[in-house]
């Protein structure tokens, strides 16, 4: 398959994920979104790799073409971390609020 | 001796720095007090001796050169000619009348009032020593940010809104002058490409640099700003009549008499040999804004109510001419400005010292409630117009013989500007003579009737302050004959 | 020859030294010593002086350099001393006048405390001092230190009694617009340095060069830089010697001790304006158009004063303006080429008119500080010696022969109808004026009955000797001091001084007989002149006499032109709202306006302004999440296009 339609789709996700983070109240979607921002991210480097891997240069140096892979496993194991802690902070934010609406939050402000 | 004329420059600077930064380490107010004196003196002794020992008037730029920033081609380089000799003695020599004068003065928390005096001098001496750009940028911001300090913790009522100010202009002025020295600095070397070792800040290296005449026109007000905030000259000036006023009587004393010689210092050793052309093509701006800055500090003068504010202008006054005598470019009236940079220092501590002993003694400063103190006090009254009347210029006293020079050369340059300054010297005159009167003439009223005659020290300070104007004003050879190489210097490449 | 410059120092230095005996001890000395010490010096420089007068007699000139003031590549100024037949003829008349006020004060200040008695020797010594490194100076610039200095002693004598306001006014006024003046001097100093390079006498007036220096003054100075220059030190002389438009300090100048004003503002120091012109002679003989000024100004200024002392009431008053009129006879004189006539008029003039200055003193002193005339009347029944010397300074004043006031003021007018006969005309006329109000004077204070209170009346008494010996000389001189310049139609060689100043001035006769010779007065014209002169004053003075010897007091207030001219011809409040009150408005503006409002205001509006900005971006920071995250996405797509452009 050719590249676009994964830059299509890894955009198309990214967007989604901006949209849901700007225009959502609740942590729990945006922190879904930032989610799938992440994967789309995670997305596009798999697909680049991988295209890369076809090419002349990257077929001289082989080593060179996994290392995007393994920065996706990166992401994926710091995203886990990420969501260890970015739920025990919107758990914390409930029990001390009653609410998930990200709205609540302005004590940034003073 | 010939080791140790090469160390006067850095002597000058550490004697106060180290003393100083005794004073903040003993914190002991009465101590402080006595190790400020001691050291002032030292710093004295150590500057007549440069004096006597120095060969060498010219400046070579070879004096102790230490590597300091090698990366940046920045050397603690320092080093006298003629005008630096002149101009640190003028430091040493205000600093320990200072001291003497306001020896009775009780400052809170004493050992830092002194330790940041001195940091101040240290200050002032590194800026009229150095010779590398690097170096005279360090020590003008270290002689500012003490009097910052000073200011705003031992100052008047509305100290805070003044040093505000005062910091706000000054810091303004020196980061232009940061931009522009950086600017010169990357002119430096082969070419403004290479690493910044190449370069160098080094004042000869600036001095070789040839600058292209749009580089001059920009860069001459960077820098010019700086020097004119700090002089200060029209309209650059209203930090000073709100800072003086507030200012503690020493600080005051060690801002007008010493502090804004830097200004002219550095438009003399750092403005004008750079830029010739920009000098020449600005010269008629500079100097209208000065002589019409005498005129209108002049009249602002006449009109103040408060002493120190009367002062203030009268100094802006004073300064206006020394600036237009520099941008006039003839040696008689550079000749001028030498000698009336150490004249003016001196009266005008003087007038700072019976100022601070009338509001010490009556609490006012106001010329409207004042009266009649020479019934109480005649000595002080006789020393107070001894230096009324050197502040007008008059004959056998220290100033005539600089504003002389320094007319005679405004006048060569253009007749009419000499006319015009030359009327505030009638109006010197006015505002002088009508705050005598009007402070020490005619009766004395509830206020002044509890004056006393000076004390020891104050009578010394100010004696010695009167001899200097007479034998100043009667032999100003010897002045002449240290600036003379320097000059010659800056009156050719000012050309 | 060489004697004389060993010692002539000496002639400045007495003075300095018993100004700083006086200045220093007065606390300790007695009032005998102060008083002794005070004078002595001056009569040290006195002896001196007549020993550096005989010395220059057969027209040498002597330079003696002490130490280089001011020594730089461009400038040399020496500290230089000259005695010439001009120089040494003034220092006669500055110590041997000032030694007999010296004398005369021992006894009129004796009422002052001790200190203050010292304190006021000590200035009157300093004055001395200034006075003669005035005239002593070799160049323009030591003559300049004297210039200003005798502004600063007289501005300390006119204030002496310091508690009075008025007088420190007075004080005031005189220095600030003796400063003025002082600004034409400095600028016209300036010029000269600038064009010729050199500020010494040396280059004019010369005796021995003679044409060479017209030569040297031709190639570098053209005939504008003449005019400017000699007329910028007319202005200086305006200043010092009280001529129109500086002349009000003097009559206000009254305000210091009587014999300080005799000193001072009658013999020596307003004369110094005449003395420096006739230094610089050469400069004016070479410039018509100055000299023209110079006649008009002093003419005028003779006039409008002697209308004003016409109705004045208070003695000093009086001769305050009629110092100032004879000022303008002086400066008509070098205006009209007469410098020795000038010069004459100054020696005559210091002897008569302080003699009456003193005299008036005496009076002064006898009437307990009572100055109005019009409480005076019929002194001369109580103070005999007083009387006649008045008397006789008086018709040395008005021009009686053979007084000398006559011989003097005939040359300058005889010098003046040969420029113009215009000039003759009202300088006749203001003689008869001096004359009238001379008489109006002598006869309401000294003839009549006694007008004043009666606690006066017992008070009267002839002074003692220290103050009538002074008037006695004084008195004497000034009789026969006339008779050193008798005219050429009365005795032939009889005008010994112009003899004796020809050296001086020998630059310029050369030069006028060369370019512009005058044609000289027939005898029958000079002696017609001469008897207009002398009978116009006779009768102006009879008449004064007739109508004053029978003045009462009448409280009626002048009307019409009597009225403008007992008020000054309000010139003092023509001054006020045409100079001092716009120059306070515009210093009122500049202060509250430009100073506060303007660069305040930009200095202020710029913290303002960051203020205001900085509360504006604040808002920014609403601390919603969401907000923040939205304007995170628009930077960075911002960012993305910026890119994308700039590539």
């Amino acid at each position: 398959m050719e590249i676009k339609y994964y830059i299509g789709v890894a955009v198309a996700l990214f967007c989604i994920g901006i949209i849901g983070v700007l225009t959502r109240r609740n942590a729990i979607i945006i922190f879904m979104c930032i989610e799938v921002m992440l994967n789309a991210v995670n997305l596009l480097l798999v697909a680049f790799s991988k295209m890369h891997a076809l090419t002349a240069v990257g077929k001289a140096t082989p080593s060179v073409v996994s290392d995007a892979q393994l920065f996706v496993f990166f992401i994926m194991v710091v995203a886990a971390a990420e969501v260890a802690v970015g739920l025990a902070i919107i758990v914390m934010m409930y029990r001390n609020v009653h609410s998930v609406d990200v709205n609540f939050l302005n004590r940034l402000k003073n | 001796m010939l080791n140790l004329g090469l160390r006067f420059p850095e002597l000058l600077i550490w004697s106060p720095l180290i003393a100083g930064l005794i004073c903040f380490i003993i914190r002991q107010d009465k101590n402080s007090k006595a190790v400020a004196l001691f050291s002032s003196f030292i710093t004295l002794i150590i500057s007549v001796a440069s004096l006597l020992y120095a060969k060498d008037r010219q400046l070579s730029g070879l004096n102790d050169s230490y590597v300091w920033m090698p990366y940046l081609g920045a050397s603690f380089n320092v080093g006298l000619d003629g005008m630096g000799h002149l101009l640190t003695f003028l430091t040493a020599l205000s600093f320990p009348i200072i001291f003497i004068a306001t020896y009775k003065n009780d400052y809170k928390n004493a050992s830092s009032f002194y330790g940041l005096m001195l940091l101040s001098q240290a200050g002032l001496m590194g800026v009229f020593t150095a010779m590398d750009a690097m170096v005279f940028y360090f020590f003008w911001e270290l002689a500012l940010i003490p009097v910052y300090f000073l200011c705003s913790r031992w100052g008047g009522e509305k100290r805070i809104r003044a040093t505000f100010k005062f910091f706000v202009y000054t810091f303004t002025g020196s980061l232009l002058m940061l931009v522009g020295i950086i600017y010169m600095y990357l002119q430096t070397g082969a070419n403004p490409q290479t690493a910044l070792a190449d370069h160098s800040f080094a004042m000869n290296a600036f001095y070789a640099v040839r600058l292209s005449f749009p580089q001059q026109f920009w860069l001459f007000w960077l820098f010019f700003a700086a020097f004119a905030i700090k002089m200060p000259i029209f309209p650059f000036h209203t930090w000073q009549p709100d800072t003086y006023e507030q200012s503690p009587a020493a600080v005051t004393m060690v801002l007008s008499g010493i502090m804004v010689k830097m200004g002219v210092f550095a438009v003399l050793r750092w403005l004008v040999p750079f830029m010739p052309a920009a000098v020449e093509k600005y010269r008629m701006l500079v100097i209208g804004l000065s002589v019409f800055g005498m005129i209108y500090a002049s009249l602002l003068a006449i009109k103040q109510d408060d002493l120190k504010r009367l002062v203030a202008y009268s100094s802006i006054a004073h300064i206006g001419l020394m600036c237009a005598a520099i941008f006039s470019s003839y040696a008689v009236g550079i000749q001028g400005v030498m000698i009336q940079m150490f004249s003016h220092g001196i009266n005008i501590i003087g007038l700072w010292i019976v100022i601070d002993l009338v509001e010490k003694q009556t609490g006012v400063r106001k010329i409207s409630q004042l009266g009649g103190i020479a019934h109480k006090a005649p000595i002080l009254t006789i020393m107070l117009v001894v230096i009324a009347l050197a502040n007008i210029a008059l004959p056998l006293t220290n100033a005539f013989v600089g504003e002389f020079m320094m007319f005679n050369g405004l006048f060569k340059f253009n007749v009419w500007y000499a006319a015009i300054a030359g009327v505030s010297v009638i109006l010197a005159a006015v505002y002088t003579l009508n705050m005598v009167q009007k402070v020490f003439y005619g009766e004395t009223n509830s206020l002044t009737a509890i004056i006393k005659e000076i004390a020891w020290n104050e009578k010394l300070a100010l004696g010695f302050i009167v001899v200097l104007v007479f034998l100043v004003g009667v032999f100003p050879q010897p002045i002449f004959n240290l600036t003379k190489d320097a000059v010659a210097f800056i009156a050719g490449e000012g050309k | 020859m060489n004697n004389v410059l060993q010692i002539v120092w000496l002639i400045p230095a007495l003075p300095l030294l018993g100004f700083l005996i006086n200045g220093l001890g007065r606390k300790q000395l007695s009032k005998t010593f102060s008083g002794i010490i005070g004078s002595g010096v001056v009569l040290g420089s006195f002896l001196i002086s007549l020993y550096a007068f005989f010395s220059v007699k057969g027209g040498n000139t002597h330079v003696a350099h002490y130490f280089n003031f001011i020594n730089i590549e461009s400038l040399k100024i020496g500290f230089d001393f000259q005695v010439d037949q001009l120089s040494s003829l003034f220092l006669l008349i500055i110590t041997g006048v000032g030694f007999l006020i010296h004398v005369y004060s021992t006894s009129y200040m004796h009422e002052e405390e001790r200190k203050d008695f010292a304190k006021y020797f000590s200035f009157l010594n300093l004055f001395v001092f200034s006075m003669l490194l005035l005239v002593m100076g070799a160049n323009y610039v030591i003559m300049f230190i004297g210039w200003e200095g005798v502004g600063l002693c007289s501005y300390l004598l006119i204030g002496f009694w310091f508690k009075n306001t008025q007088y420190n006014n007075a004080a005031k006024k005189a220095f600030i617009m003796n400063r003025i003046g002082d600004l034409g001097f400095l600028l016209a100093v300036f010029w000269l340095i600038s064009k010729l390079g050199t500020v010494n006498f040396g280059i004019q007036g010369h005796p021995e060069s003679g044409e060479g220096i017209l030569t040297t003054l031709y190639t570098k100075l053209s005939s504008f830089d003449i005019t400017c220059i000699t007329l910028l030190f007319f202005v200086g002389a305006t200043g010092k010697s009280a001529q129109i438009p500086l002349y009000t300090w003097l009559p206000d100048a009254m305000a210091g001790p009587t014999p300080v004003s005799a000193l001072i503002h009658a013999a020596t120091m307003v004369t110094a304006g005449i003395y420096m012109i006739a230094r610089s002679n050469i400069l004016y003989t070479l410039a018509p158009v100055t000299q023209t000024v110079v006649a008009i100004t002093g003419l005028a200024t003779a006039i409008l004063a002697a209308t004003i002392a016409l109705k004045q009431n208070d003695i000093k008053k009086v001769l305050a303006y009629s110092t100032v009129s004879q000022l303008g006879y002086m400066f008509l004189g070098l205006g009209v080429g007469a410098y020795t006539g000038a010069v004459f008029h100054v020696m005559t003039h210091a002897f008569f008119k302080a003699l009456l200055f003193l005299g008036a003193g005496s009076v002064i002193h006898a009437m307990g500080g009572e100055q109005d005339m019009r409480n005076m009347g019929g002194l001369k029944k109580y103070m005999n010696t007083t009387h006649i010397t008045f008397l006789l300074g008086c018709l040395a004043i008005a021009g009686m022969p053979p007084f000398s006031g006559f011989f003097s003021k005939d040359e300058i007018l005889a010098a003046a109808f040969q420029k113009n006969p215009l000039y003759w005309g009202v300088g006749v006329l203001t003689a008869f004026m001096t004359a009238f109000y001379m008489f109006r004077l002598y006869a309401m204070t000294f003839t009549g009955k006694f007008r004043g209170t009666h606690e006066q009346e017992q008070h009267l008494h002839e002074s003692p000797a220290a103050i009538t010996i002074p008037l006695m000389v004084l008195a004497l001189l000034a009789v026969v001091g006339g008779w050193i310049g008798i005219p050429e139609i009365f005795m032939h060689g009889g005008h010994r001084l112009e003899a004796f100043l020809e050296p001086v001035f020998a630059g310029s006769n050369e030069y006028v007989k060369a370019h512009a010779p005058v044609k000289e007065l027939s005898h029958t014209t000079e002696y017609a002149l001469m008897a207009v002169s002398v009978i116009g004053a006779f009768m102006a003075l009879l008449y004064a006499w007739n109508k004053f010897s029978k003045y009462e007091k009448t409280g009626v207030e002048e009307k019409g032109i009597g009225k403008i001219l007992a008020n000054k011809w309000y010139v003092d409040e023509i001054y006020d709202a045409v100079i001092v009150k716009p120059l306070h408005s515009l210093a009122s503006f500049f202060n509250n306006v430009m100073e506060k409002k303007a660069i305040d205001g930009f200095v202020d509006g710029v913290g303002k302004a960051v203020n205001y900005g900085s509360r504006q971006v604040r808002l920014l920071q609403s601390g919603h999440v969401g907000s923040y995250v939205l304007l995170m996405v628009i930077g960075i797509l911002i960012l993305f296009i910026v890119q994308l452009f700039l590539k």
